[in-house]
């Protein structure tokens, strides 16, 4: 997979070298943590460079207002917001149009992992915070989210296990940290946020913004593919390791 | 929270004894755990622990213009979030009392203690004065979280670095000078939230504990020569109390700030 993000770079991309010396394909610092909210029936802590995402997940309760109950299945419900200090400017608190397209769009990356056709009328509720942001916070919150949901025992099919991929000029590189994102020169910035599922290999989340060609999006979803394999054994790691 | 008759029957038993389910002793905290520097995008933040219950505050600072009233004064915002993701109990949607009594009772410990110097956050009076915002966020709530979220906050406040100020973009810089806040770093007071369940006194209570207490009050106090100085005070829940207890409740209130405060001020200066 270096071979052609390499030879890429070398023609005649603007971006050259990653700041912080990572390898094009190589993910920030990861740290995993599962089990870290008491009071929930599962949570997580999923850290990648300077983003954190913490998760926790209650249910399968009762779902309220009533009137949202499907008596054929559970749903699952997902909250994800930012903390207010997490960013240099302050965040107001409570939701926004952001969060609340984030939050949508992350219940649709795990809904494919979860079965919940045992808790008709029911809920799993997942909320997602992040302390500390620097690009990827989605992806960061979904991981967490994922291990939460495991943690919580609820039936699940597969995990979910989510990357930034991004073009910065013409060079493809994962896990974009917020100085990247901000890349201006030759072609700019791409950010591709992907979820793949670990058993099926399917996308459950696609997001993209900036300029980019079918040829080279193409490769940069095979490079989320690999990095997701690489993240999902990172969070297989953390759940065998709850000693509750 | 729903308890059952005999859970309640059950503490009052223990307490009666003077123990708890725990096994502490009645006017005993938790063990208290402080993580400073949980968010680098913050002037100052920290993680506080009194047992399983945390909380995160931090601290972002603004330049804004000064309220009418107090032309040369900077501004202290507080606000809390009981999060959803740190108890069953909690649900969405804006906030509702209990955080906003927790994010008062908060601001005024720190306000009336006279902790942070505002005449300091000034900048060109009239115009410019500095605004502190303070947020707290639930992350898990076994109990007392008005004494965490408390002391979040006084450890946020005095590790927090003034960001560098450009006078000819008018911008707050996304870097920090070595300042601190003009912070008054005796008079931090520390709040003690204390129930009185079937006639026992107890600090620092569990969820289970604070569901069956006839009341509650808050006392943030400070240690000022060897004495306690209040700042102030809240009384929560429908229970009364007679003047006999309210000494009895000062009485304990002495003899723990004088416990604690040393503690205080070592993780107030916690890097």
């Amino acid at each position: 997979m270096r071979g052609f993000t390499d030879k890429m770079a070398e023609e005649k991309s603007k971006y050259t070298k990653r700041a912080d010396g990572r390898k094009f394909d190589e993910l920030r610092k990861v740290e995993a943590k599962v089990g870290i909210i008491p009071e929930a029936d599962g949570s997580a802590m999923y850290k990648s460079g300077d983003t954190i995402a913490i998760a926790s997940v209650f249910g399968p309760r009762t779902l309220h207002p009533q009137h949202m109950q499907n008596p054929e299945t559970g749903i699952l419900r997902v909250n994800y917001d930012m903390m207010s200090f997490s960013v240099y400017e302050r965040k107001r608190p409570g939701p926004n149009r952001r969060s609340q397209e984030i939050s949508k769009v992350t219940e649709w990356a795990l809904a494919p992992c979860v079965d919940l056709s045992e808790f008709p009328n029911s809920v799993v509720d997942v909320f997602i915070e992040i302390p500390q942001a620097d690009a990827g916070t989605r992806v960061a919150g979904i991981n967490a989210a994922a291990m939460a949901l495991a943690h919580a025992g609820i039936p699940m099919k597969e995990l979910a296990s989510a990357v930034a991929v991004g073009k910065l000029d013409k060079t493809i590189v994962v896990d974009l940290s917020k100085e990247e994102e901000d890349f201006e020169e030759g072609e700019g910035a791409t950010d591709i946020p992907v979820c793949f599922l670990s058993r099926s290999k399917k996308l459950s989340l696609l997001q993209l913004d900036g300029k980019i060609s079918t040829e080279e999006l193409n490769k940069a979803i095979e490079l989320g593919k690999k990095a997701c394999e690489e993240i999902n054994k990172i969070q297989t790691k953390a759940l065998k390791e709850i000693k509750e | 929270m729903i308890m059952s008759n005999l859970q309640r029957k059950r503490i009052i038993e223990y307490l009666k004894q003077g123990k708890r389910f725990d096994g502490r002793k009645p006017e005993e905290y938790r063990k208290i755990e402080i993580k400073t520097g949980i968010s680098n995008k913050a002037e100052g933040s920290v993680s506080v622990k009194f047992g399983n219950t945390e909380v995160y505050a931090g601290i972002k600072l603004e330049v804004i213009k000064p309220y009418p009233d107090s032309l040369d004064s900077g501004v202290l915002t507080t606000s809390s979030e009981l999060n959803p993701m740190a108890s069953p109990d909690f649900e969405m949607g804006p906030p509702k009392i209990e955080a906003i009594e927790l994010a008062r009772i908060v601001d005024r410990g720190v306000r009336e203690s006279g902790f942070i110097d505002f005449k300091k956050l000034c900048i060109k009076e009239g115009e410019k004065v500095w605004g502190i915002y303070l947020d707290i966020y639930a992350v898990n709530d076994s109990g007392n979280l008005v004494d965490v979220a408390a002391l979040a906050a006084l450890i946020a406040l005095a590790n927090a670095k003034m960001p560098v100020y450009n006078e000819k973009t008018e911008r707050v810089e996304h870097e920090w000078t070595k300042e601190s806040l003009p912070l008054n770093k005796d008079a931090m007071a520390f709040n003690m939230t204390i129930h009185r369940i079937d006639g026992v006194f107890i600090f620092d209570p569990v969820k289970e504990e604070q569901e069956i207490s006839d009341f509650r009050i808050s006392i943030a106090a400070s240690l000022n020569k060897g004495k306690a100085r209040i700042s102030s005070i809240q009384k929560g829940k429908e229970g009364t109390i007679s003047s006999e207890e309210m000494e009895k409740v000062l009485n304990l209130v002495e003899d723990k700030i004088k416990e604690i405060y040393p503690q205080i001020i070592k993780y107030s200066e916690l890097k």
